[in-house]
């Protein structure tokens, strides 16, 4: 049982959308910066993505990785630290059509990205169109400090999955702990049941 | 915890437990400026924490709703836990607890949560560069206490980004700073008569007057705003500090989350 601030009650009276916001998020019309590091600043010339771990490893530069089929998406995203943003529109190439140029049965990932971020996923949750890498916020190139040249977009899990200046996969056959997740933080991370830290 | 068999390897291999919630009771609250409270609390079954970790408190209103928001801890390992909260004035949670918390009062919390931006000086022995902008600061000086509780001689600058002399967190606390501690203001907007130090935005120049030489294998802690520490990170980074070497923590325009 909770003990009760007294004196203390909602302040933002305005209704939220009913089912959009998770549990102990509230919105804000913001976008927080969180990175443990300085924003790395990566040469087009000198980007890639690849997947790493398949019998046959897929990598495609910048000007390869523009000319795949991408779309634009508009979706709500969840901090671990609480904030909300919804409706946040983004473009790139969805993670189907990466992971369908290679053959792999590697249930796991280990996204790696420059400045040394990882974060681990399970495959299932990257395919059939629930996640991207977006190089592009709001119509514009996504910005450095937001995560670009490009980063990881998987709304429906809490966002330091959705890793920033993320150049590539390494498939896993057992699930291994990223950055975040080897200090504290969720293996899974959905922000509907509000797995936030190791054992919630 | 884990086991003693695999302490040595926390680190790479066993991800970390966070504590469940549990009720601390306000011990003392102490106002550090007209919009800073420090608040003491009695926390019954705390683990620990590493200098620059933080915590979650969650607030219940009477019908039920609850909010939650994350705190960096001001105290030191070993002393009792304290946070340090700035007031947002669009805030829920933070003119609550900069307002109407007072001692005796029960509130909730978990933690410590996080574990990269720490200083651990078993396992590190470069200087120390301390980078804060504002309420930034918290976590720097619970790195501070530490430094003078484990009695380490590393040599620690603080370059401190406020807007006015009011401002300053901690104030007595730095005016006295343990040996081998600098503490550098930058006054941003308004410098009291006959200031000399800086009155400015930190830059390029400043961070190359401040910073520790490379060569000293300096370890910075960069704690502020999201603009202060993109300049000052960015700044480190060109003076030829390892990306590996400066550690962040932000906070947007919302605030500490």
């Amino acid at each position: 049982m909770s003990p009760i601030s007294r004196g203390f009650h909602r302040r933002h009276t305005e209704a939220e959308p009913a089912g959009r916001v998770p549990p102990g998020q509230y919105v804000t019309s913001d976008f927080p910066v969180l990175s443990a590091g300085p924003t790395p600043h990566t040469q087009l010339a000198n980007w890639t993505f690849s997947i790493e771990g398949a019998s046959a490893p897929a990598s495609w530069t910048w000007p390869e990785f523009q000319a795949l089929p991408h779309e634009t998406v508009t979706v709500d995203i969840h901090c671990v630290t609480r904030w909300s943003k919804l409706d946040t529109s983004w473009t790139g190439v969805s993670l189907d059509v990466l992971l369908d140029a290679v053959s792999f049965d590697d249930p796991y990932v280990l996204a790696f990205c420059d400045g040394g971020y990882t974060t681990n996923l399970p495959m299932a949750d990257l395919r059939g169109g629930k996640a991207w890498v977006a190089y592009s916020y709001d119509g514009k190139p996504l910005p450095a400090e937001h995560g670009g040249p490009a980063r990881l977009l998987v709304p429906h899990l809490y966002f330091w999955k959705s890793a920033k200046w993320v150049r590539g996969l390494r498939l896993r056959e057992v699930d291994t702990p990223g950055f975040w997740e080897m200090y504290g933080y969720n293996m899974y991370g959905d922000p509907w049941k509000e797995q936030r830290y190791a054992g919630d | 915890m884990e086991g003693t068999a695999v302490r040595g390897r926390l680190n790479d291999q066993v991800p970390r437990k966070t504590g469940a919630w549990q009720t601390a009771t306000v011990d003392s609250v102490l106002d550090e400026t007209p919009t800073v409270r420090t608040i003491a609390l009695a926390v019954p079954h705390w683990p620990g924490h590493q200098a620059g970790q933080h915590l979650d408190i969650r607030l219940t209103a009477d019908d039920g709703y609850h909010a939650e928001r994350s705190y960096s801890i001001a105290s030191a390992p070993g002393e009792p836990v304290a946070i340090t909260v700035e007031r947002l004035d669009d805030g829920e949670v933070s003119p609550y607890l900069t307002e109407e918390l007072r001692p005796g009062d029960e509130i909730e919390l978990r933690g410590p949560i996080g574990g990269y931006f720490v200083w651990d000086p078993a396992a590190d022995s470069g200087p120390l560069l301390l980078a804060a902008g504002g309420s930034g600061v918290v976590p720097l000086r619970a790195i501070l206490r530490y430094r003078s509780e484990v009695g380490s001689s590393v040599p620690a600058r603080l370059l401190y980004s406020v807007r006015t002399l009011a401002d300053v967190i901690y104030r007595a606390e730095l005016a006295r700073p343990a040996d081998g501690v600098e503490v550098i203001y930058t006054l941003t907007r308004k410098q009291p008569a006959g200031w000399t130090g800086y009155a400015r935005r930190v830059d390029q120049a400043m961070i190359t007057e401040v910073a520790w030489p490379v060569a000293m294998a300096p370890l910075a802690y960069v704690c502020g705003p999201t603009n202060f520490v993109e300049a000052v990170a960015a700044d480190l980074v060109a003076l030829g500090y390892p990306p590996q070497r400066v550690k962040t923590e932000r906070f947007g325009a919302t605030g500490t989350p």
